[in-house]
């Protein structure tokens, strides 16, 4: 994380460099990396995905760029005196209510403020923690054989994620990079989409039996979730799995971890954990194990389609299963597991999968 | 008694009435609102022919009333009037008038004539049809109560009576029938005449409603439609049955003068080879020509090289004359012509015009409003048979920027007129209500179609532009001054000057001066710049109150009154600059605004602007 005085000097640099456009009597411009799958490109040296080349120019020529501007400036401007020359900060959704007074430079919805804040990320390749701005959702969990420090605004507290913690587990804070790993007994780190699912597998002791850290991502995993689990596998050496219902939106939930989202491609030199694998629920599990399954909607359909057209899942193991999904026309859940027994995940699909994935 | 001798009590001559009664989907009285709707029809027509005959502008009045369960249509014009030894034949014998059998472009040609709605009237009321007619000022008014005798189709007069009428001449006709009086459909006697008006614009139609509302369709152009006159048949149009007709009855003795004086586009030489090809002599009586005869003779019609018919006998609106009448209906944006050369199908000239009216209070959703005319006279039924419909279908729309989800009949707010004129329209049945699918027709309606969408379409395009401008107008006037506060705030510092990228997000031609001071004189430089996608060619201006020196490049400097005219003829090709430098004694350099002049003051920033 970057110190109050340097963020708020690129901010500065950033207002900087549009006067100066308007001084020599250019159109008041940014450039930015086109933020869409068409420009995400595999980064050799950091193994994951980032923007590409393509560039889009957003100028004042439009009033749609126009008005980004301004909302930049705005923007721009309550970063730098309300936040940071006064140390405070405010949520995603705060910063949207906050623009009510901004007239002409009045976000429309969150989605748009919130993109604007990633924008401002980008140009000034800081983080939105560095400008003090949090997000509005509750960290999701951690269950497991781990001890850590986490600095608080009352002091560090030691916290060990199976002892200290009850059934629900160690909340991650917004801002990982508060968290000092102290020690701990795991093999492995399995990441759960759902709530239902995680709960079952503490209830089940999976934790124990395996010396699993249990990460919950709770749907599409938060900025948080990602970083600490990229965090434990980099610093503890830990393998990664990710368990997720059968169906093209829980691939997408394993993408962002494990290669980096579209919308946050500029910080996936934080966020993603290269080496983290597919568990499941895979299209192939739905045959194998004959699980209870639902009719693809339309949407499905799509989004299988589009993925198949998503550089991230070019490689043959996607293209084979969604080319199956496709043909099943089918999705499970993972609870689709409890229809065997509600012993069957943890005694028999979790160990033959991780088995063969070489994780135990 | 023999069969035959049996058969022939069953054999009688069956009466109009009967005639009537069975057919009467064919006259147009096949329902109560369509017998008001065809009777008003026949009425107008006639008089809008009869003024046009007579070079009269016409003024027609339509009053609906109620009486009893019974309506009464009273029409009137202040055209010719008709003379006594005609009138009972005009109103009260069916199949009667002067355009039966003409190849000429009328109305009348339409329907079956007034006299099927005395007949209606008569069957349905059983009171008589009341004419009054009048042929000049110096002549008296007559009144007549008429009907028409069921079993010989001959008229019978009731009464006759001369009376003072205050009018100088016209016709007045008078019907009580049954009939239902509808108003919101198109299918109405109102939606009807306000049709009517469209397409006749030198016509003053008035329409009082039974329940006493006014309506004035109002001229719009006070002159009248160009004649179109009688042309003999085309050979091409001909078919057996009335070629053996025309052969029987024709006065000619030799069959080559026959084919020279009963056709048009046959002369001497296309008569020797029309009967070389039928093997015919250029003598034998038309009389005498037997029925194989006729039929190699029309084969040899088909053969021969002809010329088209003549194309000047026909009568259209005029692109000028059929937008005004549409404007005055309908509230709209823009309006759209295309006015068709003459063509010919099987030997008939025949014309299209093409209106389409776009935007104003014209309903943005929903299938847009076709008017169909033939002859100038409107087609409210079965718009769906039209060959003026298929063609409107065969259009895709979308290229000319109207929707047209799933094909079909284009949505959007615009109204299609379709007007088609002939000295014979093909109908596609007896009720001439559809224009039948003849190709001739459908390509020329198709291109005129095209035409209009092409003009839409640039419309559209130019009205997007304008919109454009606007947009850039909206940035410039209130989201970029507030950038340029914002940052001004942020960094503690002035605000820039926005007129450099005002001229460039409006590709204006930009003139901005600069000074600085070198010893007592201030040095001046002119940028302009030209940030538009043409070449901009203009005077600048520079009024000072001394004559500058060190001027570059060299500038006319007209002595003024109070100063200095310094003048620059200037040409700047897209997106390029140029400086201009002089320098005046800084204790006595006023300036006012640098002007330019030559130029669209929109299109530039930063100088004031002369208009030539």
């Amino acid at each position: 994380m970057k110190d109050a005085q340097t963020t708020q000097k690129r901010l500065l640099e950033l207002a900087q460099s549009l006067y100066e456009q308007f001084q020599k009597g250019e159109v008041p411009h940014l450039v930015l990396p086109t933020r869409t799958k068409n420009n995400i490109e595999y980064d050799q040296d950091l193994s994951v995905w980032t923007y590409g080349n393509q560039e889009s120019v957003r100028s004042v020529k439009t009033v749609r760029g126009a008005k980004s501007l301004l909302k930049t400036t705005f923007l721009s401007e309550l970063l730098i005196k309300e936040h940071l020359e006064s140390n405070r900060g405010s949520t995603l959704r705060e910063i949207y209510y906050i623009s009510e007074n901004w007239d002409l430079a009045k976000f429309s919805e969150q989605a748009e403020s919130d993109r604007l804040v990633e924008d401002l990320e980008i140009v000034t390749s800081l983080q939105r923690e560095d400008f003090h701005v949090r997000p509005e959702e509750d960290g999701a969990t951690v269950f497991g054989p781990l001890a850590l420090k986490e600095k608080t605004r009352r002091g560090g507290r030691n916290i060990h994620c199976q002892e200290d913690v009850g059934e629900a587990g160690y909340q991650i804070p917004f801002n990982v990079d508060n968290i000092e790993f102290l020690n701990h007994d795991a093999k492995i780190v399995v990441a759960v989409e759902t709530g239902g699912m995680h709960a079952r597998l503490i209830e089940n002791g999976f934790d124990q039996e395996y010396d699993a850290i249990l990460v919950h991502l709770k749907g599409q995993p938060a900025r948080s979730t990602r970083r600490i689990i990229k965090r434990l596998n980099e610093e503890l050496g830990l393998p990664v799995a990710i368990f997720t219902d059968g169906d093209p939106w829980s691939y997408r939930i394993f993408a962002s971890v494990a290669y980096g989202s579209i919308k946050s491609a500029h910080l996936s030199e934080y966020l993603v954990t290269p080496t983290a694998k597919f568990l499941g629920v895979q299209p192939s599990d739905i045959v194998d194990y004959d699980l209870s399954t639902d009719k693809l909607t339309d949407q499905d359909l799509h989004a299988l389609r589009s993925e198949m057209t998503d550089p991230r899942f070019e490689s043959d193991y996607w293209k084979e299963q969604i080319q199956l999904q496709l043909q099943l026309k089918k999705k499970a859940e993972q609870q689709a597991f409890a229809g065997k027994g509600l012993d069957f995940v943890t005694e028999v699909y979790l160990p033959n999968r991780l088995s063969e994935m070489g994780l135990v | 008694m023999e069969i035959a001798e049996e058969l022939a009590k069953n054999q009688k001559a069956i009466s109009v009435a009967e005639f009537f009664e069975k057919n009467r989907q064919i006259l147009g009285f096949d329902s109560a609102p369509r017998s008001l709707i065809t009777t008003v029809k026949e009425a107008v027509d006639n008089s809008l022919d009869a003024c046009e005959e007579a070079n009269i502008l016409p003024d027609i009045f339509v009053q609906i009333k109620r009486k009893d369960d019974m309506f009464v249509v009273v029409e009137e014009d202040n055209g010719p009037g008709i003379v006594d030894a005609q009138v009972p034949n005009v109103f009260a014998k069916l199949l009667y008038g002067s355009r039966f059998h003409s190849l000429k472009q009328s109305r009348g040609q339409q329907g079956i004539g007034i006299s099927a709605g005395v007949l209606y009237s008569q069957l349905t009321s059983g009171k008589p049809t009341k004419v009054t007619t009048k042929i000049g000022p110096s002549h008296p008014a007559s009144r007549w109560s008429l009907t028409i005798n069921t079993s010989t189709n001959e008229p019978e007069i009731l009464k006759k009576i001369e009376v003072d009428w205050d009018r100088p001449r016209g016709t007045r006709v008078e019907l009580e029938m049954e009939g239902s009086y509808v108003r919101s459909r198109k299918q109405s006697v109102y939606g009807y005449l306000k049709n009517v008006a469209i397409v006749n614009p030198h016509a003053r139609i008035t329409l009082v409603e039974p329940d006493g509302n006014i309506e004035i369709f109002e001229r719009v152009s006070n002159l009248l439609p160009q004649p179109s006159y009688e042309i003999k048949p085309h050979p091409w149009g001909m078919e057996l049955g009335g070629l053996i007709k025309m052969l029987r009855y024709t006065e000619k003795k030799k069959l080559s003068n026959f084919l020279k004086d009963t056709f048009t586009s046959i002369g001497t030489i296309t008569t020797q080879e029309i009967c070389k090809l039928a093997e015919l002599d250029l003598n034998k009586p038309p009389q005498e020509i037997n029925h194989k005869e006729a039929t190699r003779l029309l084969e040899a019609f088909r053969k021969v090289k002809l010329k088209s018919p003549p194309t000047d006998c026909l009568s259209p609106i005029g692109e000028k004359l059929i937008r005004a009448g549409l404007e005055k209906e309908y509230r709209v944006d823009f309006v759209a012509t295309s006015s068709r050369s003459v063509c010919v199908y099987s030997g008939n000239p025949f014309q299209v015009e093409v209106i389409l009216a776009y935007g104003g209070s014209l309903k943005k959703d929903g299938r847009v409003d076709i008017l169909r005319f033939a002859n100038r006279v409107p087609l409210l039924y079965q718009q769906g048979g039209c060959a003026i419909t298929h063609a409107i279908e065969n259009i895709s729309w979308k290229r000319y920027s109207l929707g047209q989800p799933g094909g079909g009949v284009p949505i959007g707010p615009a109204v299609l007129l379709v007007h088609v004129i002939s000295t014979n329209i093909p109908f596609t049945s007896e009720s001439k209500d559809a224009v039948a699918d003849v190709s001739e027709i459908m390509s020329e309606i198709e291109l005129g179609l095209k035409e209009v969408g092409r003009k839409l379409k640039r419309h559209l395009s130019r009205q997007s532009a304008l919109s454009e401008r606007r947009e850039k107008e909206e940035i410039i006037r209130t989201i970029l001054p507030r950038i340029s506060q914002k940052l001004a705030q942020i960094l503690e510092r002035e605000e820039p000057d926005l007129n450099p990228v005002v001229a460039k997000i409006m590709g204006n031609l930009m003139v901005n001066r600069r000074l600085s001071q070198d010893n007592g004189q201030t040095i001046v430089t002119l940028k302009v710049a030209n940030y538009g996608k043409s070449i901009k060619s203009f005077k600048l201006h520079e009024t000072v109150t001394v004559e500058a020196s060190s001027i570059q490049p060299q500038a006319k400097v007209i002595p003024m009154g109070d100063g200095y005219d310094h003048l620059w003829k200037i040409t700047l090709k897209p997106g390029e600059k140029k400086d201009l430098r002089y320098i005046v004694p800084s204790e006595c350099a006023v300036f006012s605004d640098p002007i330019v002049e030559g130029q669209p003051s929109e299109l530039v920033t930063g100088a004031r602007v002369v208009e030539i």
